[in-house]
């Protein structure tokens, strides 16, 4: 609580900062004819969706736990894991933070350079950012497709397997309110530093924080390599021969084979990365969900390519496991079978 | 195995000039294999190259490529508009955006880094603009596309309302050179050295001419108090509609643009066609492409890449939020970390630099570490918020050195070196790394990037 009044009494003195610096009020208006109309309610309505820390915005809806986990396990899980702790397509999002930090609002592990993750819960300070973004970006291949209450049932299904909310907690646009309070890193933010152009955060202008002098002449006595590129690094960015031109004063290292790219249509990889199938597949390792050389064996000569078009275009689950592969509507006909002829014959490199 | 192994066998520099004009297109792909003993016993009098090099080659024999007139110079060439959008020379292929292999898992949230190894001036070809995507991109119709302005309630915009990009087009324009660079530019290089060369370690800065409306004046055409306005929400019309909260100095100032143009034509898609956010200064994820809505409030948003990424985590573990301002950086571009240098003698050093507080004041290049400095060339024009290119001559004698540049703003402020950026902020920081890069010369020509505590 303390947070927020000390956030609002520094908005307030930059407001008093700027209005004593004489800023005019703009109410020039209409100013070139015919240019630009006024929006309707119902376009506002449509797209004014932002969610402010002070909850302005905030659409009315609720949730619960058990309902946020059937979501979840739907529309989440095959990219973020069932506990929504997978590093496998994108950062973790909950793990890495205690009760303690729940307590004091600070992520005690976010001090420790030894610790491995920094999860979304970890860093995050104000519980509507989660809200905002949930509803504005999720889930990755269909954004805006929640309704307010699947994304409040989401919401309070994270913040329970973070272990701010118990198990039987309903997420609504009242109780969001006290959910703040105990958010693990709330008080994890400061805002008094010289990289906002302004000074609504810092009531003042801020020096920058490191100050270098330009020294000319015999500035140090040795120089201190503190670390370099090591050789089995060299080679990690393909062969750098092909990346630098073949006149001028330099040419780029050989580093590593030299490969050509291919002209021609699209290579049945290129179209499964296009279509994003690489998030959560890939040849020969299993990651959300079975590898390409897996799917080849479980089908092997059968002939079953219309069947999985058709799983392809649906999406589904139960074949592999509870996580569900979301739908596939974007991708063409022609490519799938391509792609599909590919994944069959073993995701071979060629 | 790899090249520089060649650091470890001693001697002088084993570097021989390479005449592509003496050789064929296989040798030239021979030569920039590495097989300089093919190269050698290539020249037309292979003695008197191996001892004096190509002068005398020349004077001996002369050179096939003034002697035999090439096909170019005998045959008839390609009409106009043979390609109705001109691409670059066929020998140009060195030139394109690449992705750091591992960066990333989901190529839709993804980087890919523009070649500056390969640059030259300020302007950055829009083809080789950086990428930075969070949902992918679209190729968006632009007589589907609207702009919205409005405000938390009336008090703060009078009369919301909505632009085609026919009614942005109609407004008058303003056309300015800024760099964009992205917030986690050299961030994979805060703890240590991790990748090989001037693409990856910089390459998420870009420069263009955009043009478009300033903000104020769309603010001002929907009645905005902007006396109240203290803060300004821009939106994207990509599946993350992307928000970020713009500070209102800066739209206030007139710098913040929506613009439909860069370089001279639209926006590229990837670039936010048809329409995006330009913050002079501010890193790029501020940006916002595809921009679709601006809200004006008093009050910051907390929004997803301002609460949970680009955000600042300093040692004590608190992390600084709404870090905006891209500080004063350089980086010497030729020769760069990767590259090998192909004899001894004179090189133009060349880099870039800018600053997101105003104009680069000036450039100093150092070749032994950072023990002397010499003052570089700023080669005009040099603009606020803008890329500068600086230069300076060196004759390398074929010692090793450490080459490094350090900008100063006309703010005084001078870009930093590791040891003292991380004295103040950690090495576990991912953004808002401007810390002066140093790049290794070994005797043997061969240019690898190293950090100078």
């Amino acid at each position: 609580m303390s947070r927020f009044s000390e956030r609002a009494r520094i908005f307030a003195a930059a407001f008093a900062l700027s209005a004593a610096a004489g800023v005019t009020a703009g109410f020039a208006l209409d100013t070139y004819t015919g240019v630009g109309r006024p929006a309707t309610p119902a376009e506002l309505k449509a797209w004014d969706i932002d969610v402010r820390p002070d909850f302005a915005g905030l659409p009315k809806g609720s949730g619960s736990v058990a309902q946020g986990e059937a979501v979840w396990e739907q529309k989440c899980a095959s990219c973020h894991g069932t506990f929504a702790e997978s590093n496998k397509v994108f950062t973790p999002l909950v793990g890495g933070t205690t009760k303690e930090d729940v307590a004091s609002g600070h992520a005690a592990a976010l001090k420790r350079p030894d610790y491995p993750a920094r999860t979304t819960f970890m860093k995050v300070a104000t519980v509507s950012t989660l809200f905002d973004y949930i509803r504005r970006a999720m889930p990755w291949n269909a954004p805006k497709s929640l309704s307010n209450d699947e994304v409040y049932a989401v919401l309070a299904y994270l913040l329970n397997l973070a272990e701010i909310v118990p198990d039987d907690f309903v997420l609504d646009d009242r109780t969001i309110r006290d959910v703040q309070g105990l958010m693990p890193n709330r008080n994890g933010m400061t805002w008094s530093h010289a990289l906002w152009p302004g000074t609504e955060f810092s009531g003042k202008p801020v020096a920058p924080d490191v100050q270098a002098a330009p020294c000319m002449k015999d500035c140090k006595k040795e120089v201190e390599i503190g670390s370099a590129l090591p050789d089995y690094a060299l080679a990690s960015h393909g062969n750098l021969a092909d990346q630098n031109r073949l006149v001028g004063p330099v040419r780029g290292q050989v580093t590593a084979a030299s490969v050509k790219a291919e002209a021609g249509p699209a290579s049945p990889a290129a179209i499964a990365e296009t279509a994003g199938c690489l998030g959560c597949h890939a040849a020969t390792t299993r990651l959300v969900g079975p590898s390409y050389v897996e799917v080849a064996d479980k089908y092997k000569g059968q002939d079953v390519t219309a069947k999985l078009i058709a799983k392809v275009r649906a999406g589904g689950e139960g074949v592999w496991g509870s996580v569900a592969m979301p739908p596939q509507e974007e991708i063409k006909d022609e490519d799938l079978k391509k792609l599909l002829a590919w994944i069959l014959a073993g995701a071979p490199n060629k | 195995m790899i090249r520089r192994d060649r650091d470890r066998t001693g001697g002088g520099p084993r570097i021989r000039p390479a005449p592509e004009s003496f050789l064929s297109a296989e040798e030239i792909a021979a030569v920039s294999a590495g097989r300089r003993d093919f190269l050698r016993g290539s020249f037309l009098a292979a003695a008197a190259a191996l001892t004096a090099g190509p002068a005398a080659a020349a004077e001996n024999a002369g050179d096939d490529a003034i002697l035999k007139l090439p096909p170019w110079s005998t045959s008839l060439g390609q009409p106009v508009a043979a390609t109705p959008y001109g691409l670059p020379s066929k020998y140009e292929t060195a030139m394109v955006r690449r992705q750091s292999p591992g960066l990333t898992q989901v190529a839709g949230s993804s980087v890919s880094f523009m070649p500056l190894q390969g640059m030259f001036g300020i302007i950055t070809p829009s083809g080789l603009h950086f990428e930075r995507h969070h949902q992918g991109w679209h190729d968006i119709d632009p007589s589907r596309h609207r702009l919205m302005v409005h405000g938390m309630s009336e008090d703060f915009v009078r009369k919301p309302k909505v632009y085609t990009l026919d009614d942005l087009m109609r407004l008058p324009s303003v056309s300015r050179l800024h760099f964009i660079e992205c917030g986690a530019n050299t961030g994979m290089e805060w703890g240590n050295v991790a990748v090989p060369t001037v693409q990856y370690t910089h390459g998420m800065v870009s420069c263009s001419e955009f043009t478009g409306v300033p903000l104020r004046t769309l603010l001002e055409d929907c009645g905005a108090d902007l006396s109240k306005a203290r803060f300004v929400l821009a939106e994207g019309a990509d599946g993350s509609s992307m928000t970020r909260t713009i500070p209102i100095e800066l739209v206030l100032s007139g710098e913040v643009m929506v613009a439909y143009g860069q370089n001279g034509e639209m926006l590229r898609p990837e670039n936010g066609y048809p329409l995006r956010l330009v913050v002079p200064g501010v890193q790029g994820v501020s940006w916002v492409k595809w921009l679709r809505r601006i809200k004006v409030g008093d009050q910051p948003w907390a929004t997803k890449d301002e609460a949970v990424h680009y955000i600042d985590l300093m040692p004590d573990g608190q992390h600084r939020q709404y870090t905006s301002i891209q500080e004063a950086k350089s980086v010497i571009t030729s020769p760069s970390g990767g590259q090998i240098l192909l004899d001894k003698g004179h090189y133009n050093v060349s880099g870039l630099a800018w600053s997101g507080r105003g104009k680069i004041k000036r450039v100093d290049v150092s070749f032994d570490g950072g023990i002397n400095w010499v003052e570089a060339t700023l080669q005009t024009p040099v603009l606020s918020k803008c890329l500068t290119r600086f230069n300076v001559g060196w004759d390398w004698d074929g010692r090793p050195a450490i080459l490094q540049s350090r900008a100063q703003d006309e703010t005084g402020y001078v870009q930093p070196g590791y040891r003292m950026l991380r004295a103040v902020r950690g090495t576990r920081s991912i953004y808002h790394n401007n810390a002066i890069q140093s790049w290794k010369v070994a005797m043997n020509g061969d240019v690898s990037n190293v950090q100078v505590l």
